[in-house]
């Protein structure tokens, strides 16, 4: 067990992170093949394409990363997980929707 | 350590077929994983379904499990006996099992057989990914909203898989104090640098700690912008006042324009969640009415009813 006293100071990884899709298939542990897979599903998408190569925003990590545990953990196929996510992604907006009505 | 009932976790008969527990695995699932489940303990159960359905659909730890018979009740304390495991050949962990993490109760029985194949093959560290740098390690916490309006350091602690001396996995406590970055959104991630795994000959992995926030009892953010329900009496809402109102930096007096009416959206600009451009801060009006309990208070609202010729049902097509 490690602990520290003095406070650590992080960043905000969204807001400075452009990610090649080699950062993005190390930081899943996943191969690039996986990465292009959910690229063509529409489950990520490409910010921009410098000198031939994919460019990622850093909210793909976390989206790659529930794909991935979607996947794995239900045995959910690729085009099942992007519908799963943007549903998801939907119900998120209407359970906030509801609850600033109820109140 | 406390005895399991798999079959009770995933709500299956002992006599059970493969594919009844196939099914209900995939059902219960859906129902408590923890990205679509909404249920509290949703993470506790999912890795118990996990643990559960890892060994019932494997006819041979299933065959293993079963010989332990009932057990003791669950709950109870259990030690495997002596003679187990001898005569089953468990054929290795499934896809994915270093990252999974197990009861005690699974470890004593399957741990160490389970995982070994896996190991010896690849000579697999969990510390060290393939290019000899130490991994990434990420988590997820729950910060209260004020940390990301005034920012400052919170004391977190996290789960650290680690392998121990006799090949388990193991997890164990590791308290770390994080400094938040102001403005921070749900859903988004601290990194930090140098606080995965590793260390030694390459370079240690990084921490990426996903944050969400705790409901707050005032403000109910949306993007980088927060909703404040503000309660106002009838006569300040018709009359127009000054009332002392909650902001994250603290009170100000707000003007409630004559005429409001509940639902009212007033902004307050900027003051929402910090940012280069900050979000908003909207006081959303509602009408509190006082309660008749007294006499006079009584007599105040006959009073109104005398003074308006009010008819709140009028676009319903009624007369009073």
């Amino acid at each position: 067990m490690r602990s520290a006293q003095q406070a650590l100071t992080g960043e905000i990884f969204e807001e400075h992170a452009v990610l090649s899709i080699d950062d993005l298939s190390r930081l899943c542990a996943v191969d690039r093949a996986y990465i292009v897979e959910l690229v063509e599903e529409g489950v990520l998408s490409v910010t921009a394409a410098e000198a031939q190569e994919w460019r990622f925003a850093g909210t793909a990590l976390r989206r790659a990363r529930t794909a991935l545990r979607l996947q794995r953990d239900l045995e959910v196929n690729l085009p099942g997980v992007a519908l799963a996510l943007e549903l998801m992604e939907e119900l998120d907006a209407l359970r906030r929707e509801l609850e600033s009505l109820r109140r | 350590m406390e005895f399991k009932d798999y079959y009770q976790v995933m709500g299956v008969a002992r006599d059970a077929t493969e594919a009844q527990i196939k099914q209900a695995y995939r059902r219960l699932a859906r129902k408590y994983h923890p990205d679509v489940s909404k249920e509290k303990d949703a993470e506790a159960r999912f890795k118990e379904l996990g643990e559960a359905y890892e060994v019932l659909k494997s006819p041979e730890k299933r065959a293993a499990y079963d010989q332990l018979g009932r057990g003791p009740r669950p709950g109870e304390d259990f030690r495997p006996p002596p003679d187990w495991g001898s005569g089953f050949e468990f054929s290795g962990a499934g896809d994915g099992a270093t990252e999974r993490e197990y009861s005690e109760f699974f470890e004593s029985l399957f741990g160490a057989a389970a995982r070994g194949a896996h190991r010896g093959r690849r000579g697999f560290d969990p510390r060290r990914g393939e290019s000899g740098r130490g991994l990434d390690h990420h988590a997820k916490v729950i910060l209260d909203l004020e940390a990301t309006l005034q920012g400052g350091s919170r004391a977190l602690t996290l789960r650290v898989p680690e392998i121990n001396a006799e090949g388990h996995l193991i997890s164990t406590e590791r308290v770390l104090n994080v400094q938040i970055p102001k403005g921070i959104l749900p859903g988004q991630t601290i990194r930090l640098a140098g606080q995965g795994a590793g260390g030694g000959p390459g370079a240690a992995g990084d921490l990426y700690i996903e944050v969400d926030f705790q409901p707050h009892p005032l403000y109910r953010p949306d993007g980088r912008d927060l909703y404040l329900d503000l309660p106002v009496a009838p006569w300040e809402a018709a009359l127009g006042a000054s009332v002392k109102t909650p902001t994250p930096g603290g009170l100000v007096d707000l003007k409630i324009p004559a005429g409001s009416r509940a639902g009212t959206k007033m902004r307050l600009k900027g003051r929402g969640i910090p940012a280069a451009a900050p979000g908003d801060l909207y006081v959303v009006l509602g009408i509190a009415l006082p309660p008749a309990t007294d006499e006079k208070a009584q007599a105040a609202y006959r009073a109104m009813a005398d003074a308006f010729p009010f008819n709140p049902r009028a676009q319903l097509g009624v007369s009073q």
